[in-house]
């Protein structure tokens, strides 16, 4: 068994393997089919400070090697998670993350700021990210400037691990990477989906109730390992590697990009159990080709 | 508890020019619920990322057996037509919530199209249970009208085609047995078939539940891609349905 921990920042995992925000809902949708606790971590539906209903249906298309999602945030605010799905996962042992996100920057403040009391959340992960919501989200990671304002004013209030998800729809992802880790990051995570768009040729019309939506799965991998490598090359902050992961090679390249853990999303739809079997995987490879630890692969590129 | 499991195929049998019946073996198969739904991976497709959501048709517990009844609409289910038998395919269930079973009562199921297919398992259940059923099956012409000594087994069939070529000529709508006292109605096909059947068991006052199909990507829950508009907000079609009573929904009937 080779050594799979890996620390981010003081976020101590057990192995490198997390789950993308939006794909797992609460982690309990999939104990059916996994044992939570054998992951390196989840994280958590989108959280903002007010219930959200998400956009109207239809929130998908499927597209080849991928697809489209616009679902929009729908959530039951943060005072509910505390309430009510809070103590139902707080005992699993496994690190969980809560994606937090928002419209205003005293939004996102106030959604962090209560996450920060609970106990065993070691850490939020920060959606500056979400192509599919009017006001916020995406607004915030397409420029240095809002970015940085937002990390640093969620920075003031939350005082545990602080992992940052970027958007890819940017000119140079480098930027604003810097300028969320100046801003007191602790880690990053890419990338968010790519806002792309799915037309139906027979009714002439958009697929999506919001025309445009948020493209995951294979199809962005080579983008998303790109963009791992670009980032890993210029921050001092650990990078968290997501896009298109499917399984355990594609979780090694992204290690071998740069990135000191992954996280995989839109295969939990298609395999609810791809998780272990990416975590198994990613120690097989280690010990056929003589690796300790999987310290030793990270951004060997 | 849902499972993953790895069927093997038994039969797959064409019935027409566009569906056709699997027959699956597990000796692992879960308790299945008339209305629930399973979630079938799609091998050896490219352009098919996610799995297939497909109802269930039949059940037979004794022997393991699941059946599905498919039309084919796209690449996905146009793969798995081309399965032999000995093959494996990869099913995700039992998913979903299901069609509730009343006590007593008269019972009317409507089928439109492929929508017949649960109606099939939930027509047995309801006749072990000492119920006696009554389906209406819509179809355009006859020759897709499937299975049907199936169906005569265990509930009186009546049926409607849209060229007339069978039983009466129009919509489920129109057939004349809604004339006679139903004290439920389970209905599953195109929606603007069940949006008919929802106004005028409104009208009716005759309990009505739906089975809608939404485009969906997990089928667990997770990535809440399917949702329905209701009275209480958004609903996941694949946890909280696929089946609804009317009286839930936000339709404009």
């Amino acid at each position: 068994m080779a050594d799979l921990k890996i620390d981010i920042n003081g976020l101590a995992l057990k192995n490198p393997v997390l789950t993308a925000s939006g794909t797992f809902g609460y982690g309990t949708e999939f104990e059916d089919f996994i044992d939570l606790s054998r992951l390196g971590g989840f994280i958590v539906k989108g959280t903002t400070l007010h219930h959200r209903e998400g956009n109207p249906y239809p929130r998908m298309a499927e597209t080849p090697a991928g697809m489209l999602n616009a679902v929009g945030l729908q959530n039951k605010g943060v005072d509910y998670f505390i309430e009510h799905i809070y103590p139902k996962i707080k005992d699993v042992k496994t690190n969980i993350l809560v994606n937090v996100s928002g419209s205003t920057v005293s939004d996102y403040m106030a959604t962090a700021e209560k996450i920060n009391e609970l106990e065993n959340i070691p850490g939020i992960e920060l959606n500056i990210s979400c192509p599919n919501v009017k006001e916020g989200g995406m607004a915030f990671g397409t420029s240095c400037a809002s970015a940085a304002e937002v990390v640093k004013a969620v920075r003031q209030v939350y005082k545990k691990h602080l992992m940052v998800k970027l958007s890819p729809n940017v000119t140079n992802i480098q930027e604003i990477a810097l300028a969320v880790e100046a801003a007191g990051a602790d880690s990053v995570s890419l990338i968010n989906t790519l806002m792309g768009m799915a037309i139906n040729a027979k009714t002439r019309k958009p697929v999506l109730s919001t025309i445009t939506g948020g493209l995951s799965g294979p199809c962005v991998k080579p983008i998303a390992l790109r963009m791992v490598w670009q980032v890993s090359k210029v921050v001092k902050i650990p990078v968290v590697g997501l896009g298109g992961i499917t399984c355990a090679t594609d979780a090694i390249e992204f290690l071998l990009a740069g990135a000191s853990a992954v996280q995989i999303g839109t295969a939990n739809f298609i395999d609810p159990a791809i998780t272990v079997k990416v975590i198994d995987g990613i120690n097989s490879y280690l010990e056929e080709n003589g690796f300790n630890s999987v310290h030793e692969i990270i951004g060997l590129i | 508890m849902k499972k993953l499991i790895d069927f093997t195929v038994k039969e797959n049998r064409q019935l027409n020019h566009d569906t056709f019946l699997l027959v699956l073996h597990s000796d692992d198969m879960p308790e299945i619920r008339p209305g629930q739904f399973v979630n079938v991976k799609v091998e050896h497709s490219p352009s098919t990322l996610l799995r297939r959501p497909i109802s269930v048709h039949d059940v037979d517990e004794k022997e393991g057996l699941l059946y599905l009844f498919v039309k084919i609409v796209g690449q996905g289910t146009a793969n798995l037509s081309t399965l032999k038998a000995g093959d494996k395919v990869n099913v995700l269930l039992p998913l979903g919530n299901h069609f509730s079973i009343p006590e007593s009562g008269r019972c009317l199921l409507i089928g439109g199209g492929c929508g017949v297919a649960p109606m099939l398992h939930l027509s047995k259940v309801m006749k072990s249970r000492g119920l006696s059923p009554v389906v209406l099956i819509g179809t355009r012409s006859a020759k897709d009208i499937l299975r049907r000594e199936e169906y005569e087994r265990y509930a009186t069939v009546y049926y409607t085609t849209e060229d007339g070529s069978e039983g009466e000529k129009g919509f489920v709508t129109d057939h004349s047995i809604l004339k006679e006292k139903f004290d439920y109605i389970f209905c599953c096909g195109p929606e603007p078939m069940m949006k008919a059947v929802a106004r005028y068991a409104g009208k009716q006052k005759i309990n009505c539940e739906v089975s809608l199909e939404n485009t969906m990507a997990c089928g667990i829950g997770a990535c809440l891609c399917c949702v329905t508009d209701t009275k209480e907000g958004h609903k996941c079609v694949c946890t909280e349905g696929p089946v609804f009573n009317i009286n839930d929904l936000k339709w404009q009937i």
